[in-house]
């Protein structure tokens, strides 16, 4: 009777998971977050990106078909302090005068087992484009997709912080980017 | 002079070391707020704080100090003189301690924790809030100048007993004196 309990709903949701093979598209925004870590002497100061835009297109069932777009818009940066703030707009920092965007562009997605995947790509900042492998886990909650992961971006390779920034011992070259993407169905394969 | 007459070898290294350090951490705060963002203002702030946290740590043994050896007893004086001497001294040990702690929270209110000497994070005791952050500010600042007028003050009465009175009473303190 236990085993039935269980067994039965557990069906239901395989079923349930294989016959509606969606592909989430729907990228909620006020639930997304770009957040970023830095450390300055020895410190962890947080920060975040507060206006970004994301394209998605992920099918669980074929996640190596996956892809992904990112537009961050560099001015919304908030660095944990204005005075942070104001500077790391500035030509040293992001220069967002000449370059208002940086761009993630996935190039594939790999499959890592479980849970866990890696989205490949290409990120260009400040007019310096690199490759990036960025670890990310997806789970379903309810009807939304939710892709959490983090890397760690040199912030020299894109000449973030020139000039007397360029002392890591002051401001760290590794910096942590931890993103946190809400998805949903596109609208036409939601009404299914 | 019997050895009692003077203050116990650890009070007096306590005393001296934590004066250098207020000493050379109060200009550093004057002059490091003032100034643009850059990496140097970044590694004064730093330095700043663990000199503060070197303080708060040197306020605990000197407690400490006091209380397994406790100093001499005042030389001869008008009573008044004892109890300005008595106040002062009780208000610059609670600066010792209010002072450190006061820039310590004001660095945690403002979203970025104290990490000793690059290497120990401190708890921050504090979220980050940006009014109480003002606030902090203005408390240490505050205070800094009360330790700025108690240290005059102090340093005054030193003197004086030295040179006008002719005792012993800086003597005492000093680290190599008889």
């Amino acid at each position: 009777m236990k085993l039935q309990l269980i067994a039965l709903p557990a069906a239901a949701l395989l079923l349930a998971g294989t016959a509606h093979a969606v592909e989430f598209k729907q990228v909620d925004a006020a639930k997304s977050s770009l957040a970023f870590n830095t450390k300055q002497m020895g410190v962890p100061v947080p920060g975040s990106f507060k206006k970004f835009s994301t394209q998605i297109a992920f099918d669980p069932a074929k996640p190596t078909a996956a892809s992904t777009t990112l537009d961050i818009d560099l001015a919304s940066i908030d660095a944990g302090s204005k005075d942070a703030n104001d500077e790391v707009v500035g030509k040293q920092w992001f220069n967002v005068k000449a370059f208002p965007t940086a761009r993630f562009v996935s190039t594939g997605v790999k499959a890592l087992g479980g849970n866990r995947f890696e989205a490949l790509g290409k990120m260009t900042i400040k007019g310096q484009t690199r490759d990036v492998v960025a670890p990310f886990t997806f789970k379903q909650d309810g009807a939304n997709g939710v892709f959490d992961g983090a890397f760690v971006l040199k912030r020299m390779d894109y000449n973030i912080g020139e000039g007397p920034w360029s002392d890591f011992s002051a401001v760290a070259n590794e910096i942590e980017i931890k993103f946190h993407v809400v998805a949903t169905p596109a609208a036409a394969t939601a009404k299914k | 002079m019997p050895s009692t007459d003077r203050y116990s070898a650890p009070a007096i290294g306590a005393h001296w070391i934590i004066a250098l350090l207020i000493l050379v951490a109060w200009p550093l705060g004057v002059y490091m707020h003032e100034l643009p963002l850059s990496p140097y203002k970044l590694k004064l702030y730093s330095y700043h704080k663990w000199i503060g946290i070197t303080v708060l740590l040197l306020f605990v043994v000197r407690i400490a100090v006091r209380t397994l050896m406790p100093p001499p007893a005042p030389l001869p004086a008008p009573a008044w003189q004892h109890k300005i001497a008595t106040a002062t001294h009780h208000l610059l040990y609670l600066l010792m301690f209010l002072v450190p702690l006061t820039g310590w929270l004001m660095s945690s209110a403002k979203g970025f924790q104290t990490v000793y000497f690059g290497v120990l994070p401190l708890p921050d005791l504090v979220g980050k809030d940006k009014e109480l952050g003002d606030l902090l500010k203005e408390v240490h600042e505050s205070l800094n100048w009360l330790l700025f007028v108690l240290v005059g003050l102090h340093v005054a009465g030193a003197l004086k007993h030295h040179i006008i009175d002719r005792d012993a009473t800086l003597r005492r303190m000093l680290p190599f004196g008889k």
